[in-house]
């Protein structure tokens, strides 16, 4: 299979231009007749049935949750990136794309990443228009902080609930479309197969999460926008309910998975505080703007952190990055964090922590200011911890993030299926290796509102002439049969195990050898792990209730089911890449002082994995650079 | 630590639902309260009983999607947090908590301690955004707004739309929960072109779904996990009287 990432000609800042320029065009009537299928209601996915909507096209839009105003895209509460250059700071759509590019460790296509810098603007000017009050200056205009691996101060924020107020004003706007009859909404509903006729997406089967009635829908396109992928690690800072289902049925009915072991590991999430942990709540990166992250010199320090001086305190990013000292990019932090816990210098009961210290801050610019900027964030982690940040350092560990691995799509944002397109987080384009902080938001809403509705039209306008998928199609009858089977064979096992437990097993043979820090024989015997406690849910899983009802523990045990999958795929993928960049780090490939090397003379594609009756067999996108010169990445 | 939870137990829709007592040990003062009743239901399952059906999605506080009655209380002992956010040291060893579901004629029970809380999706489609397409926005600076302005804009938009005042109200009204979404959007320029006809519609639709009035007793601002003020009811008060005026 060659993959053509159909990138447009002409230099890099006319490439989305001469996109558009001749893409193809429907007329509005013909819109009209066509339907596409959205699963997910976060930012990409609302972003894109409402703008799909207003354009014309008749849009079914399905959630698993009670509404599509819990998407997780809430949860995001740092910013969101855009080169408008308000402070005057030098800021530019050049230097954007060259941060975010070198940020992913040149590991993404130069036209992609660009795009995302080009359109960052106007996803300013939308959002404001739809109603997000942004943080403003006193004289009226909107105010920017900096973010992790970048020099100006380009982040646009709502307090720390960023996230939150652009996933409602997406789901404002998708809501003006259900109520304008354009959309037509399904909560509570998880997609549980693609449906493929004649080699295109034509359609899915969701199981409804109040009835568990299988249902068929048809369509001329379908978009997932499902995000995120990392509670595959089960510890994770994602909601409970994120899963990789969508994703995985759509590979295995024939979509290659880009760079699928390509996982951001936050640097500052609370740690862990026991076996039962269900979840890694995030503390925003924005933090790192004022806070200082430090460990003691001393190992085994049992003294509290107020009483520990100043000489006896170890700034180690400050000391090994001094030019981007607390704000070095997350791959980077995470792993320096984990080096110090691993050496024996972490902090807090189980000594898994580090500390985020205010104290430098509150004294500089006094405690008010420090309560504007970040209030909430504190509120958050006293009513978690119980403990007063104020007053004390905060603790903080690494924590499972960010999928910047996906389904691979080309520049129309496609998918290797013809009609299936992959938005937001759930697909592999701008990021690379590494995601840099307030970039999801922004990839997701700009895949989602500019990039999707101006590339859809161009395969749609050759549906129009074919006749319209309906679901008495064979595939459609087959693929539910398939369905039901496989929630059948779940429900029969009938063994001795809970769901849950398969999770924290399979949790931890991920974090231990796929995550942070990877090496051949650690992922050779995940691998072999992985499978066998594939082989110990089909044989001992247990699941209570019946599939005809609100079945809970049935869901989970579907979504693990396809994680335990994904778990062999990840392994394989970090198995292959025999080199170190961005958050992949293979431990094999670093110089004397710990830091990645990367090889790019071997190693310088796109992943892109097909599934083969339970192996995968690799293509490769090779990776031109024909306006940056790769370099190497140093924040010293 | 050990405790006997007491939790409402309902088949479906249309089952009666009773309390059921559950005793529970192995927990830590660590734990989340949902990561407890995780605790119970993984005991449920190897006892080959059904699981208790309740809500959750991001445990951090920001979705809404959980929330339910501990102790007769909107999200547990302590005033605005979500379920998620509460953990087991709130409890003592050997406590009895009593679990139950949003209680309100407008969220009827779908299973257990689940609700439909669709009718809040309806009140938000009656005009609770700004009829502009994508694609058609002025530069985002070309409007100031005055840091005071949207510093109150985001007060009110800060809903994370749990349900809880209205299950904590008596009259299971949902005036803080449309107040502050209608606040948030007139406060702002952008949502000026259609304050009166949002506040009308959306106030509307709020009595068509059977939410009960609205009489000050402020019992909603204490569990709003975002802290919500009633202020809010009384600004949409004087916008529902303006938008009659004017509107």
């Amino acid at each position: 299979m060659t993959l053509d990432s159909k990138i447009p000609e002409g230099k890099l800042e006319d490439k989305w231009r001469n996109y558009q320029v001749k893409s193809r065009l429907i007329n509005p009537a013909n819109k009209k007749k066509l339907n596409i299928i959205v699963v997910g209601s976060g930012l990409s996915g609302a972003g894109a049935a409402s703008t799909l909507a207003e354009l014309g096209y008749d849009v079914k839009c399905f959630c698993y949750q009670d509404s599509a105003r819990r998407a997780h895209s809430v949860a995001a509460q740092g910013g969101i990136n855009a080169a408008k250059n308000y402070q005057h700071d030098g800021d530019s759509v050049y230097r954007m794309f060259y941060d975010t590019l070198k940020g992913g460790d040149f590991r993404s296509r130069e036209a992609n990443t660009y795009r995302l810098a080009e359109l960052s603007a106007p996803l300013i000017d939308h959002f404001v228009q739809q109603g997000v009050p942004f943080a403003r200056e006193y004289g009226g205009t909107l105010v920017n902080r900096s973010f992790g691996g970048v020099q100006v101060q380009r982040t646009f924020y709502a307090r720390g609930q960023t996230g939150q107020q652009l996933l409602l004003a997406a789901y404002s706007q998708l809501y003006k479309m259900v109520r304008a009859k354009k959309v037509e909404m399904f909560p509570r509903s998880e997609m549980l197969d693609l449906v493929v006729i004649d080699g295109k997406a034509k359609g899915i089967i969701v199981r409804d999460l109040v009835t568990g009635e299988l249902k068929r829908f048809a369509a001329d396109a379908v978009v997932l926008a499902t995000g995120g992928y990392s509670r595959v690690f089960r510890l994770s800072t994602l909601a409970i309910g994120c899963n990789g289902s969508a994703l995985w049925k759509a590979h295995k009915k024939g979509a290659l998975f880009g760079a699928p072991s390509f996982t951001q590991i936050h640097p500052t999430a609370l740690p862990q505080s026991s076996e039962a942990q269900s979840k890694l709540t995030l503390m925003s990166e924005s933090l790192r703007n004022d806070g200082r992250i430090w460990v003691p010199k001393q190992k085994d320090d049992l003294r509290k952190a107020n009483e520990i001086p100043e000489d006896q305190r170890d700034y180690y990013l400050e000391r090994r990055y001094p030019s981007y000292g607390n704000l070095a990019p997350r791959d980077i932090a995470s792993r320096a964090a984990k080096e110090r816990i691993d050496a024996g210098f972490g902090v807090g009961k189980l000594k898994n922590a580090v500390y985020l210290d205010f104290k430098h801050a509150i004294e500089k610019f006094g405690l008010e200011t420090i309560k504007d900027r970040y209030g909430n964030l504190f509120t958050m982690y006293e009513k978690i911890t119980g403990i007063n940040a104020y007053k004390e350092p905060m603790q903080i560990s690494p924590a499972a993030h960010f999928s910047m691995g996906g389904l691979w799509v080309d520049y129309e944002l496609m998918t290797t299926i013809p009609g299936l397109y992959a938005i937001g987080e759930c697909n592999f384009s701008d990021h690379g290796a590494n995601r840099l902080g307030a970039n999801s938001l922004l990839q997701a809403s700009v895949d989602g509102y500019f990039i999707l509705p101006n590339t859809i039209n161009n395969y749609l306008a050759s549906e129009i002439k074919t006749d319209h998928p309906t679901t008495d199609h064979p595939e459609f009858e087959k693929s539910e049969k398939e369905t039901k089977a496989h929630i059948e064979q779940i429900l029969t096992i009938n063994g001795t195990k809970t769901v849950d437990h398969f999770h924290r097993e399979l949790g931890k043979v991920m974090w231990q050898e796929c995550a942070m820090s990877r090496n051949k024989s650690g992922l050779e015997k995940a691998i072999t792990q992985i499978k066998t406690i594939r082989d110990q849910f089909w044989s001992d899983v247990k699941v209570t209730g019946h599939d005809k009802e609100m079945n809970t523990e049935l869901e989970k045990a579907l979504r693990l089911a396809d994680f335990i999958e994904l778990g062999i795929l990840m392994c394989t993928d970090a198995l292959e890449r025999e080199e170190s960049c961005g958050a992949h780090f293979r431990e094999e490939f670093q110089t004397e002082d710990g830091e990645a090397v990367r090889v790019d003379k071997d190693y310088s594609y796109v992943s892109a994995w097909e599934y083969d009756n339970g192996n995968f067999n690799l293509h490769k996108e090779e990776l031109e650079f024909e306006f940056v010169k790769p370099s190497v990445r140093s924040y010293k | 630590m050990k405790v006997t939870f007491k939790i409402w137990r309902q088949e479906g829709p249309k089952d009666k639902g009773a309390i059921r007592d559950y005793e529970v040990d192995g927990l830590t003062e660590e734990m989340s309260f949902l990561e407890a009743l995780d605790h119970l239901n993984e005991l449920l399952v190897l006892k080959d009983e059904k699981v208790i059906a309740f809500e959750y999605d991001c445990r951090e506080g920001i979705c809404g999607q959980c929330g339910v009655f501990i102790n007769g209380r909107a999200h547990g002992p302590h005033d605005n947090i979500t379920t998620c956010q509460l953990h087991m040291r709130s409890f003592n060893d050997g406590d009895t908590i009593v679990v139950e579901p949003w209680r309100a004629a407008s969220f009827p029970v779908i299973k257990d301690l689940v609700v439909d809380r669709s009718s809040l999706d309806r009140i938000i489609e009656q005009g609770a955004f700004i009829s502009a397409k994508t694609g058609t926005a002025p530069e985002a600076n070309a409007i100031p707004i005055p840091k005071e302005i949207s510093g109150r804009a985001m007060d009110a938009a800060a809903c994370i739309g749990c349900g809880a005042c209205v299950a904590t109200c008596k009259n299971s009204s949902a005036a803080l929960f449309t107040s502050a979404k209608i606040n948030h959007l007139n406060t702002l320029p952008q949502g000026k072109a259609e304050e009166h006809k949002r506040v009308a519609e959306m106030t509307f639709q709020m009595e068509i779904e059977g939410f009960g009035s609205c009489t000050f007793t402020g019992a909603c601002e204490v569990e709003c996990p975002e802290g919500i003020s009633i202020i809010n009811i009384a600004e949409m008060n004087a916008r529902v009287t303006k938008s009659r005026i004017f509107g």
